[in-house]
């Protein structure tokens, strides 16, 4: 596998094999290859439905039923956490992999002060006196741009950008060596959505830790990324560095999403987006799972048209680091 | 020549408790109007009172002061059933939730025909058609088809597109489009977009365009209102706001999205309680002089057609 290596010059921290996900009979992740050097931002994009979350979902275990993994494999560090044990993994979380989630900021106890929540995280995984937590929480604050004095607030006494902070304070408090942020800033207004995103950069530059980004949007991805991987119906369709998905994208469903957001800059041109709707999961196109939604699939092009409506395309690296699954390019 | 203008608009929501009581002044002296076959888009952040003005345009709230004006009438001496009725039906509003504003125990069909039958728009007979007239407008083919489905077996996108097609069926003159695309994945809100654009020119329509998104208010809006706090802080022909911004306030949310580096602190809320005299945005202002926290700026056109509330960019003359 050469396909979705990590950057030379980096080790690999974490990979995911063939990874298929099921709620129920309903397949939501069908074979998901991913790789993340130490020290790298791998941005997910994709449109609700196609399994990005619950990839992230599956690396942290955190699948509930009727939510399973059906096959492949999660290995970290060397070791497969699919068959680790619920206390393995309880140490596991936040201290070798934390999250942030969309909601995150409403899942701070709203009767408890900001920094007795983080006594209490870290008192579930080292033996840490009270004093030292909360001085060590105050410190967390400063790292995420707040007022160390802040330990003090409760949640009802910060804004949604601050309680979103705190949370990526928490995330950091165990110096983890991933952190998978999904969809950490979309219910917040773009410039503390920017800013925000800026602090996890620079943190990510100071303390080293990898980022595993998902999110619907795009746009802040090729700014924030350094390798995007779009996702589609469960599965990967394209991966790149940022720079060549945003100028070189390969696969329709990739084109089509860059062409759907409106530049602020340049002549004002009519965008055509992508036609149709995400598929329904319970009932998959046959072939290529974006072929009713592809400008390219013709059925005047019929040998083309054929293959594309029923042989399922293989995700092809095309040149180094820059993977595909579609019939029209060939490798 | 305007279909709806908003002259002075003012709302405030009480807040606290009976020993504390606040005020939120959500929406203080708008003043704009809509053209037809023109798109306003109205951009604020979270807070910025801008649903709350679609809200009052609506009649969903009363303004605490102010009038909203159609066709030269004020709206709110409108007291006969048979008056309100037709303002109702003469500006009609999307919502952003296309999933909670269809009734989900009843078919398209029935969504599209009762603004039919309630305001007596076509004699019964040719009901039918007009549906799927309708439905075909806003691109939901087979009309047929789509018509006895129920919301559940529709996308998102096609849910917005009926609530679009409910609002079209009383031939309104206004649509206030509140945020219609920020519930519906990336690639289909182009869709919603364009077809807001072919609305426009083909019938006229004068939209009112409710965003967070500049990049979607300079697709498809002719003028651009930005709210801050509750006031419009700048206004002008959308273009020429997005490419030379008066107000620190639209460049500081320009600079958000075009991905430069932001080093303003003290950001949050932009809600109004209480408000002291002074401009709202002072305290995050990177162009801030003394005057600003002693005296509200006014809008002031500072350039042909592009007006400002700033005493630095847009001073008094």
């Amino acid at each position: 596998m050469t396909v979705l290596e990590a950057p030379a010059g980096t080790k690999t921290l974490l990979e995911v094999r063939g990874l298929e996900v099921e709620y129920g009979n309903v397949r939501a992740v069908d074979g998901v290859n991913l790789h993340i050097g130490t020290g790298e931002i791998l941005g997910v994009a994709g449109e609700s439905g196609c399994g990005k979350s619950t990839v992230a979902n599956a690396i942290m275990q955190i699948l509930r039923p009727p939510a399973r993994i059906v096959g492949g494999s999660i290995v970290f560090q060397g070791e497969d956490l699919t068959g680790k044990s619920q206390e393995d993994l309880r140490r596991f979380r936040w201290r070798n992999v934390s999250m942030v989630f969309q909601s995150a900021m409403n899942a701070l106890n709203p009767v408890m002060r900001v920094g007795d929540q983080f006594v209490d995280m870290m008192q579930a995984h080292e033996r840490i006196s009270k004093h030292r937590a909360i001085v060590r929480a105050g410190e967390l604050l400063e790292l995420v741009g707040m007022d160390k004095r802040r330990v003090r607030a409760y949640p009802h006494e910060l804004s949604g950008g601050m309680r979103q902070r705190v949370i990526i304070a928490m995330a950091l408090a165990l110096s983890p060596e991933l952190v998978i942020l999904d969809e950490p800033t979309t219910a917040l207004d773009v410039v503390v959505q920017r800013e925000i995103l800026q602090e996890v950069e620079a943190l990510k530059r100071d303390l080293g830790f990898a980022v595993l980004f998902i999110t619907h949007d795009l746009s802040l991805l090729l700014e924030f990324a350094d390798r995007i991987a779009i996702m589609y119906a469960g599965e990967i369709v394209e991966t790149a560095p940022s720079a060549t998905l945003a100028s070189a994208p390969l696969h329709p469903y990739t084109q089509g999403l860059l062409q759907s957001f409106p530049p602020l800059t340049g002549p004002r041109v009519r965008l055509s987006g992508i036609p149709g709707a995400p598929p329904d999961l319970r009932d998959m196109p046959s072939g290529c799972r974006f072929h009713p939604r592809c400008p390219h699939c013709l059925p005047e092009n019929a040998a083309l048209h054929l293959r594309q409506t029923s042989e399922r395309p293989r995700l092809r690296e095309t040149a180094a680091g820059h993977s595909v699954a579609c019939h029209l390019v060939d490798a | 020549m305007s279909v709806l203008e908003v002259r002075d608009l003012s709302k405030t929501f009480p807040i606290g408790g009976a020993l504390r009581r606040q005020r939120v002044h959500a929406v203080e002296g708008v003043s704009f109007s809509l053209r037809p076959g023109t798109i306003t888009a109205l951009v604020g952040e979270s807070g910025s009172g801008k649903s709350t003005v679609a809200r009052l345009i609506a009649r969903l709230y009363d303004p605490s002061s102010g009038a909203v004006l159609f066709e030269e009438d004020d709206v709110a001496q409108a007291r006969r059933r048979k008056d309100v009725l037709h303002y109702r039906s003469q500006v009609q509003l999307i919502f952003q939730d296309p999933f909670g504003s269809l009734n989900p125990v009843k078919t398209v069909r029935h969504h599209i025909e009762r603004p039919l039958r309630i305001h007596g728009i076509v004699p019964s007979q040719q009901i039918e058609g007009r549906v799927h007239e309708l439905l075909q407008t806003v691109g939901l083919v087979p009309a047929g088809e789509v018509a006895d489905k129920y919301p559940h077996e529709l996308s998102g996108g096609q849910r917005q597109r009926v609530a679009i097609a409910r609002a079209l069926a009383v031939e309104p003159k206004v649509v206030l489009a509140d945020e219609p695309t920020s519930m519906l994945d990336v690639s289909i809100r182009i869709g919603i977009l364009n077809l807001m654009l072919k609305l426009k020119e083909e019938r006229n329509i004068a939209f009112l365009y409710v965003t967070h998104d500049l990049a979607s208010a300079r697709y498809i809006a002719d003028d651009i209102l930005v709210m801050y706090a509750g006031q419009i802080v700048e206004r002008g022909p959308a273009e020429q706001v997005l490419a030379e911004p008066l107000h620190p306030y639209t460049r500081l949310l320009l600079a958000a999205v075009h991905g430069e580096r932001i080093t303003e602190r003290g950001s949050g809320g932009s809600a109004a309680v209480d408000p002291v005299a002074g401009c709202r945005f002072v305290s995050r202002c990177p162009l801030a002089i003394p005057v600003c926290s002693e005296i509200t700026p006014e809008l002031v056109e500072a350039r042909p057609g592009q007006a400002a509330r700033c005493h630095v960019t847009a001073p008094a003359t």
